[in-house]
């Protein structure tokens, strides 16, 4: 199992530096050699509007602007006003809207055309909305405050030892569960608020989470922590667009995303918003 | 002098009965007997029959079941959601006895009538007042987070064995307002036991403190199980609550099963696991209480 | 003197329920109360052994002010037994269990000590094979004797009969008032609270009529049954003679 997953990570990741774009089978309504913008014609909720949705409240490294998402300031928003771009509608065409996480992903009509809130692309949701081709690969990292024996990690065998934190529903349970597998039993916590409590008091020397949010935390959070760095070949979460189950503006929705990645515009934009990015250090899988 | 006592109007009397055979009430309350349990059967089996017979022709049965009671899932989940819910069978077992002794203590607090104590009994007034007037929830967080903040250790312990602080701190914090609960509780069942008891007991010599122990508390004791036996049953689900400061116990476990195969039979698994608990404790009770009752009374009125 | 009362008053709010009370008990006396309910009988008995603080006045004990304020009651409680109407046993122990209860806490004694005393007593007063039952199984007759030995194993000096035999049913009195006879033959100084006007005639050695919380009149028992010399104690008794009572 284990082992399914590591290579599934490190086959994904691959694919993705050296591809580029991928191989996902869109819907066949769209026809081959079409444009996005062609292909969205007439197929938004609303005519000649395109509807946006994201969380409540929206922010960075996501949305950096919670009151004008439109601005295009920010990873998310930049992405989707790119894709609304490559779709045929400019920016007074765009109307945003807000959306509760878990409302989301129950089955039914949306009132969105796309919804983009760091959803991660499951099998099981995929059962009951349609997620675009992925738009960014989370590594998992690992944070905590600067004196903790967690820094200097270099290898996931120096993780072994930590006592780590880690807030529920997450992926990273699962990742530290079946990857990391530290010697003593991590503390599961209802969200990061309270993990960030344990880690004020010393109950814990660092937590695991998604790149982004271990990013947002301790830069803007909490006083006095540091990401140690990002475990190489973790990247097992891909957030995707959200859409109705089958949507009919889908299949051009991929098509947006196909072009941004082979002009390279996504990876600007990633580098843009998401730049620590590069600058978070590899934990190498050891 | 022994004749002059003893003749007393309550022997009990014999059965109506010539020889061997069984008198007449005996009969009689062997048909009834045999009706009742007829009827009985006869009713559960068709309440049961209904069930299993309506429920699967609901439109969502199929749904419903594959989400909760799914049988392939309920094996992957059994033995984590089984070994974490050790973690709350330890939890319910070390607190409940602290419960009972400051419950206890906080009642007796509350019933001193001297008037040098008064402070101890407005100082117990007000804890049961403030603990109970606020969520347990908040209080595990308080006491959880505010207390590892304050002691900043990793780990709490008295010599070999050591548990972590912020499990440590849970269990401190279902005791405080568990206590105040019962306290309540034990109050109601010693102001319950009749003020000619106290007079018998002190009129010996026997003091306050001998007093409460072998004739009030005993009393009231026996008197609040049911009501006590509510509280415990409560204490061994809000055990879960300990998770919300990091310890995996079976709550957690199964949500985190959930997360991950997108299912919720295994918090079925741990339902079941919570009542393969209650049900043998209520169950004790009951018995101990009518085990009680037997020795003590006579006969009950039907 | 083995107990004085001096000038002793109890009110309950607004209600004086003693007012004034004089009386000396004797070593070896025997008391009786008479009076209505509400005479205050059963309070005078209660402040005696400090169950009730009295207002105003004293009760000597031995010459010994034991009605003084602050003054632990326990070790007075232990020198003067009590036995009460409603019997007070404690349901949830044996008769056994009640009986030596006291003697082992309070005395000490050991439990193998106070056993022996106890089925002594119990064998005494024919209860013997009740020891290993339950109060509620006794009649009435059988609680109050138990209560009476049970009251008597911490060996007191005064015993306080508070209208022990108004809870039972006719036939069981006797029984009851069969064990009191014994202590009186035994010496036992005791005041009594009674409606049992001829038992009261048979043993006690003075009688007092209460009336309003004072003794209206006080006198050996021939001269208060046959000529009471106080208007409200000739009523009390024609009262009682009528209802056929004596």
């Amino acid at each position: 199992m284990k082992r399914q997953i590591i290579a599934a990570a490190a086959l994904s990741a691959i694919l993705l530096a050296a591809c580029g774009d991928d191989e996902k089978s869109s819907d066949t309504t769209a026809a081959a050699n079409q444009t996005a913008a062609e292909c969205a014609v007439g197929k938004t909720i609303t005519d000649g509007t395109l509807t946006i949705a994201t969380g409540e409240p929206a922010f960075p490294p996501y949305v950096i602007n919670d009151a004008t998402p439109e601005d295009g300031q920010g990873f998310e928003a930049a992405v989707a006003m790119a894709v609304a771009a490559e779709l045929g509608f400019d920016a007074a065409n765009v109307v945003w809207t807000r959306t509760a996480f878990d409302a989301v992903i129950a089955p039914g009509p949306k009132d969105f055309d796309f919804n983009l809130q760091q959803f991660t692309i499951t099998p099981e949701r995929s059962e009951v909305v349609t997620f675009s081709q992925g738009y960014y690969t989370s590594s998992q990292a690992i944070f905590g405050l600067v004196d903790s024996p967690a820094a200097g990690a270099a290898t996931l065998a120096d993780l072994k030892g930590l006592k780590i934190g880690v807030a529920a529903g997450t992926t990273s349970v699962t990742y530290i569960e079946d990857v990391i597998q530290p010697d003593s039993e991590p503390l599961i916590f209802n969200d990061n608020a309270a993990a960030k409590e344990a880690l004020d008091s010393n109950q814990i020397d660092a937590i695991v989470s998604d790149l982004p949010t271990a990013l947002y935390i301790t830069a803007v959070e909490m006083e006095g922590t540091t990401v140690f760095g990002q475990i190489e070949g973790s990247g097992t979460d891909e957030f995707g667009l959200l859409l109705a189950k089958d949507s009919p503006i889908a299949p051009c929705v991929d098509l947006a995303l196909t072009a941004l990645k082979a002009s390279g515009a996504l990876d600007t934009i990633t580098t843009t918003w998401m730049s620590d990015y590069v600058e978070a250090p590899v934990i190498s899988l050891g | 002098m022994t004749e002059e006592y003893g003749a007393d109007a309550h022997k009990a009397s014999a059965p109506l009965r010539s020889g061997n055979n069984p008198s007449r009430r005996t009969l009689f309350e062997r048909a009834q007997r045999r009706r009742s349990t007829l009827l009985a059967a006869t009713s559960t089996a068709l309440l049961v029959g209904l069930v299993i017979w309506l429920v699967p022709r609901l439109s969502g049965w199929k749904r419903v079941r594959k989400s909760f009671f799914d049988g392939h899932t309920f094996s992957l989940a059994f033995k984590p959601v089984l070994n974490a819910f050790l973690l709350d069978v330890k939890i319910f077992l070390v607190c409940a006895p602290l419960i009972v002794l400051f419950g206890m203590g906080i009642a007796l607090s509350r019933s001193v009538r001297s008037p040098l104590l008064f402070p101890l009994r407005m100082a117990a007034t007000l804890y049961v007042d403030i603990v109970r007037g606020v969520p347990i929830i908040l209080w595990l967080y308080l006491i959880g987070f505010g207390g590892a903040g304050l002691l900043n250790v990793r780990e709490v312990g008295l010599g070999p064995i050591k548990i972590g602080t912020l499990l440590f701190l849970g269990g401190v914090a279902l005791v405080v307002t568990y206590s105040a609960y019962v306290a309540e509780v034990f109050r109601a069942g010693i102001e319950g036991v009749h003020e000619s008891q106290r007079s018998g007991a002190r009129s010996l010599g026997l003091s306050t403190w001998h007093t409460n122990r072998h004739v009030v508390l005993p009393q009231a004791v026996r008197r609040v199980i049911p009501p006590l036996m509510n509280d415990f049953i409560s204490l061994q689900k809000d055990v879960a609550l300990v998770s919300v400061l990091g310890p995996i116990e079976a709550l957690r476990r199964a949500d985190v099963l959930q997360d991950k195969l997108f299912n919720f039979t295994p918090f079925v698994v741990a339902a079941v696991l919570f009542l393969c608990v209650s049900i043998p404790l209520t169950r004790t009770a009951d018995y101990l209480l009518a085990k009680e009752r037997r020795t003590m009374s006579g006969t009950a009125v039907r | 003197m083995k107990l004085q009362y001096v000038g002793v008053r109890k009110a309950f709010g607004a209600k004086t329920v003693l007012d004034g009370i004089d009386l000396n008990v004797g070593v070896g006396g025997a008391i009786a109360l008479i009076g209505a309910s509400g005479s205050g009988k059963s309070t005078l008995l209660r402040c005696t052994n400090l169950l009730e603080p009295i207002d105003d006045g004293a009760i000597l004990l031995d010459g010994d002010d034991i009605t003084e304020p602050g003054r632990d009651a326990d070790p007075v409680r232990r020198r003067i037994g009590m036995v009460f109407q409603s019997f007070n046993l404690f349901p949830h122990m044996s008769v056994l269990s009640n009986v030596t209860l006291a003697p082992r806490k309070v005395l000490g004694t050991s439990k193998s000590a106070a056993t022996d005393a106890a089925m002594t007593m119990l064998t005494r007063f024919g209860l013997a094979d009740k020891a290993g039952d339950y109060p509620d199984r006794l009649s009435g007759g059988q609680q109050q004797r138990v209560a009476i030995v049970r009251a008597l194993q911490m060996n007191p000096e005064i015993m306080l009969l508070d209208e022990i035999t108004s809870a039972l049913d006719p036939e069981l009195v006797g029984e009851v008032l069969n064990v009191v006879r014994d202590l009186r033959a035994d010496g036992m100084t005791m005041i009594f609270a009674t409606h049992e006007m001829s038992f009261a005639r048979e043993i006690a050695d003075t009688v007092c009529f209460l009336k309003n919380g004072v003794i209206t009149e006080q006198g050996p028992p021939q001269q208060i049954f046959s000529a009471p010399t106080h208007q409200d104690t000739k009523e009390f008794l024609a009262r009682v003679i009528a209802s056929g009572r004596l």
